[in-house]
């Protein structure tokens, strides 16, 4: 499987045309196509991870030493590795005529160099990892240069297709019964497919050219899937909004694509690239110029600040779009664009260095300006949306601040929580017919106990608490912010940390608790909804131990080539952050506990929840004094210590807490309405604008008449034949 | 031989078409004068490829055989779409077609 990489996406995208061409003919409308091929491209995806896991460790990569200059000297050592790469690379550059340019098919293994030649750097502890599988066939050959597309399959992609390919088919699954008698259903299940080979695509993909295939095809069916209900306005306008947003980006992805084919010597091959970023073979200029337009694509894509606005429109979308959107494709391609061309990013910036660098300092902002929106959201996808927005950019600012296996690990483990999180609102609204927390939610842990149970799972393992997937792997970003002397990031990170708890509390509180405020009655969902909620709830519990101390599975996967030359260090797992990360998650869920489950309700849930009573110690004795004041007290011993004690619950305690609510909800509030909505937005609309304005003139000299055209294009070609003679 | 007629000939002929293709409303005059453009330039071709001798002559006559080629596919199409026009509008002036005003 891992030389035939290739036959997942295939079989993807071998199911869209069978849906479409077939799909409404069969009895289940093409539904069953898109499930059996996204099912066996899991099992597909599942033989690759294990073909990858027995693959003999046989390549010897040692880091290209931090500065430039010392490669010259170090060369000797160092020379085996680029050589054969280089030399293999080679091979289609040079004599693209000869064997290895058409001969189709063609394996090329970077097999091992494990010669005694690396003895001299031993203190470097050179331990073999697992060689990337490469299979490249020409494509197309202009101008002497061999354009190839390819596999390239290492751990990193591994990893992804199993990610990409199990969310995909939940989705699939989920839709059956969400998607149940739409109008355009089959469709629907056609678009899906796609989409879900794009995103495979990106991620098998050997070269950056191929890559931007899969990348634009994810952009038209995200443009597709979102405005699936193009009947409302609103709903095509957000389609437009994500399709034309992401693209502002992609003219930089475009733009680094091509710096950097012409930077690294005239090729689209991703592992060249990298090893020509690393071993400083590249003008340092073209390489920052290539990296920051690269970025500017990330921005677009995963939907970093300030390109952000268009991820919570995209909710228009049906909501198995949305959580296949978030937790497994699209947004997350812009973060493994960064993680495979990790070279380019790390030699560009500096990352090693430890100053601050546009990629951390990008995802450090969109953590916290995305965490304060989602605190005034009522809408249940809006919260989740801002808040893939804020976990993006966790993963953005790891990878930024050079916790490489920390950031992919956190896309890892968020996918699954996340994925949960989406299906849950999914299987909500399916009951209520609403996304509105305020006005039809509330209460519903009565009435929906199995989604209930899975979405406080994936609450509490996006809050990030101890054991759950979430807590790993952010814990591991904010040691490597640490470590690698980012400190300002890991506050940042900390506080984006406490954020997410006391929202997610939020949301939970909104939706669960309570009384009922919609209309109708919500009754839990059938299995084609619950199961995939389930199976993605065991997965949000259990997939952080992937990386556990002591264990780390992942991180030795995952480990390439790229990975070791750039010396991205590794911080095993430490005690104290990892503590002071679970009390701050801790504080933030006492606080939101206090914020929105008390004010809203004084007495209700904890009267009727003895958990809840036991595990919040502050407010028990709020509510005992509380309820000994005013249930045994009031009318016959008013105690001046009681009166005294309530009195500073009341107004202290109760006033700092809904203080520290209301300012943060205002500043929320603030950052929403002036920078997102009048800054961003008011530049995007200005951009508008302007071009409405000059269409505006320019429209006037259209006017339908093809000979007045004709009349315009005679009269300029005698002007300039006039000046022809004239002057020439 | 003397050029200066042909070319003569070439020029008047362009720019009647000119003419036709400007100002007439009716789709087909329009269809025939753009004939008539491209017979002009036809007229030059086989004119100026004879001055130069005759193995330019024969290129110069093959260069119009093209022309003359293109010319009737170019009709074909023009005459499909003006056929068109007339069976939803009951008329072929091409005033009336302004579907694409700005």
């Amino acid at each position: 499987m891992l030389e035939n990489a290739w036959i997942i996406p295939a079989i993807t995208f071998a199911s869209f045309w069978l849906i479409l061409f077939l799909g409404k003919r069969l009895p289940k409308h093409g539904a069953e196509i898109g499930i059996a091929a996204v099912g066996a491209a899991f099992v597909l995806s599942c033989v690759a991870v294990a073909q990858w896991i027995d693959r003999p460790a046989t390549e010897m990569v040692t880091a290209a030493t931090g500065a430039g200059e010392e490669h010259g000297g170090a060369g000797e050592e160092h020379g085996a590795e680029p050589e054969e790469h280089g030399g293999a690379g080679e091979e289609h550059g040079a004599k693209p005529e000869q064997e290895a340019g058409h001969a189709l098919g063609q394996v090329r293994i970077l097999a091992a160099e494990a010669d005694g030649e690396h003895g001299e750097e031993a203190e470097h502890e050179v331990e073999p990892i697992r060689a990337a599988v490469e299979r490249n066939v020409t494509w197309f050959s202009i101008g002497g240069i061999d354009v190839t597309v390819g596999t390239a399959v290492d751990g990193l992609t591994v990893v992804m297709l199993f990610t990409v390919t199990m969310i995909s088919l939940l989705v699939h699954v989920f839709s059956t019964n969400y998607m149940h008698g739409d109008v355009r259903f089959t469709y629907f299940f056609a678009a899906l497919s796609l989409f879900t080979t794009g995103m495979l695509l990106l991620v098998v993909s050997s070269s950056t050219l191929q890559a931007l295939f899969g990348w634009e095809l994810m952009a038209v069916c995200s443009f597709m899937l979102i405005g699936h209900w193009w009947e409302k306005k609103e709903n095509s306008n957000a389609a437009m909004k994500a399709f034309l947003t992401t693209r502002t980006g992609d003219v930089g992805l475009l733009v680094g694509i091509v710096t950097l084919f012409f930077a690294a010597g005239q090729t689209f091959d991703i592992a060249r690239i990298n090893e020509a970023a690393l071993s400083r073979g590249v003008p340092q200029t073209a390489l920052v110029v290539g990296a920051a337009a690269l970025l500017i694509g990330v921005i677009g894509k995963s939907a970093q600040f300030p390109l952000h606005t268009w991820l919570p429109d995209a909710m228009a979308g049906p909501t198995p779009v949305s959580a296949l959107i978030h937790a497994a494709t699209m947004v997350v391609a812009g973060v493994y664009l960064v993680a495979r061309l990790y070279g380019v990013f790390w030699s560009a910036f500096d990352i090693g260095a430890g100053g601050a660098n546009p990629v951390a300092i990008v995802g450090g902002i969109t953590i916290l300006i995305a965490a304060a929106l989602a605190f005034v959201q009522r809408d249940i996808k809006k919260v989740l949306a801002y808040s893939t927005v804020s976990q993006l950019g966790y993963m953005v600012m790891a990878l930024g601040v050079g916790a490489w296996t920390a950031g992919i690990f956190h896309l890892f483990t968020h996918a699954f929580f996340k994925g949960l999180l989406f299906l849950g609102a999914g299987s909500v609204s399916h009951a209520v017919h609403s996304f509105d927390m305020k006005a039809d939610m509330g209460g519903l842990r009565k009435y929906m106990p199995t989604t209930f149970a899975t979405f406080l799972i994936g609450s509490l393992a996006l809050a990030g608490l101890p054991p759950l997937a979430g807590f790993w792997s952010k814990d591991e970003i904010l040691l490597g912010a640490a470590e690698n002397g980012y400190r300002f990031f890991e506050v940042l990170g900390l506080v984006g940390a406490f954020m997410t708890a006391a929202y997610m509390t939020r949301c939970v509180y909104l939706t669960f608790f309570g009384e009922y405020r919609g209309h109708g009655h919500p009754h839990e969902s059938p299995p084609a909804i619950t199961v995939p909620l389930a199976v993605l709830a065991v997965f949000s519990v259990g997939a952080g131990f992937l990386n556990a101390p002591g264990f780390e599975l992942f991180g030795t996967l995952t480990e390439n080539r790229v990975y070791l030359r750039a010396g991205v260090p590794h911080h095993p797992f430490e005690v104290f952050p990892a503590v002071v990360s679970t009390v701050v998650v801790l504080a933030a869920l006492a606080l939101g506990y206090l914020l929105f489950f008390q004010r809203r309700l004084p007495r209700g849930v904890t009267s009727r929840n003895p958990a809840a009573r036991a595990g919040y110690g502050l407010l028990v004795n709020k509510y005992y004094l509380d309820h000994l004041y005013t249930g045994v007290i009031v009318g016959s011993v008013k105690g001046a210590i009681a009166r005294g004690a309530y009195w500073i619950n009341q107004k202290v305690i109760d006033g700092v807490v809904n203080g520290i609510g209301i300012a943060s909800k205002r500043a929320g509030g603030w950052v929403y309405r002036h920078v997102d909505q009048e800054v961003v937005d008011g530049a995007v609309n200005g951009a508008g604008f302007g071009a409405e304005g000059f269409g505006g003139i320019l429209r006037t000299i259209q006017t339908g008449r093809v000979q007045q055209y004709g009349a315009l294009l005679f009269g300029a070609t005698a002007v300039l034949a006039l000046g022809l003679v004239i002057f020439v | 031989m003397l050029v200066n007629q042909f070319l003569l000939l070439g020029a008047v002929l362009f720019c009647v078409g000119v003419y036709g293709v400007l100002a007439r409303r009716n789709g087909v005059l329009v269809l025939m004068s753009i004939e008539l453009i491209l017979n002009a330039v036809n007229i030059n071709l086989l004119a100026l490829g004879s001055l130069q001798g005759p193995q330019a002559a024969v290129v110069g006559q093959v260069f119009a055989l093209f022309v003359i080629t293109i010319a009737a596919a170019e009709v074909g199409v023009g005459l499909a779409i003006v056929l068109l026009i007339y069976r939803n509008r009951h008329s072929v002036d091409l005033d009336e077609v302004d579907l694409m005003k700005g």
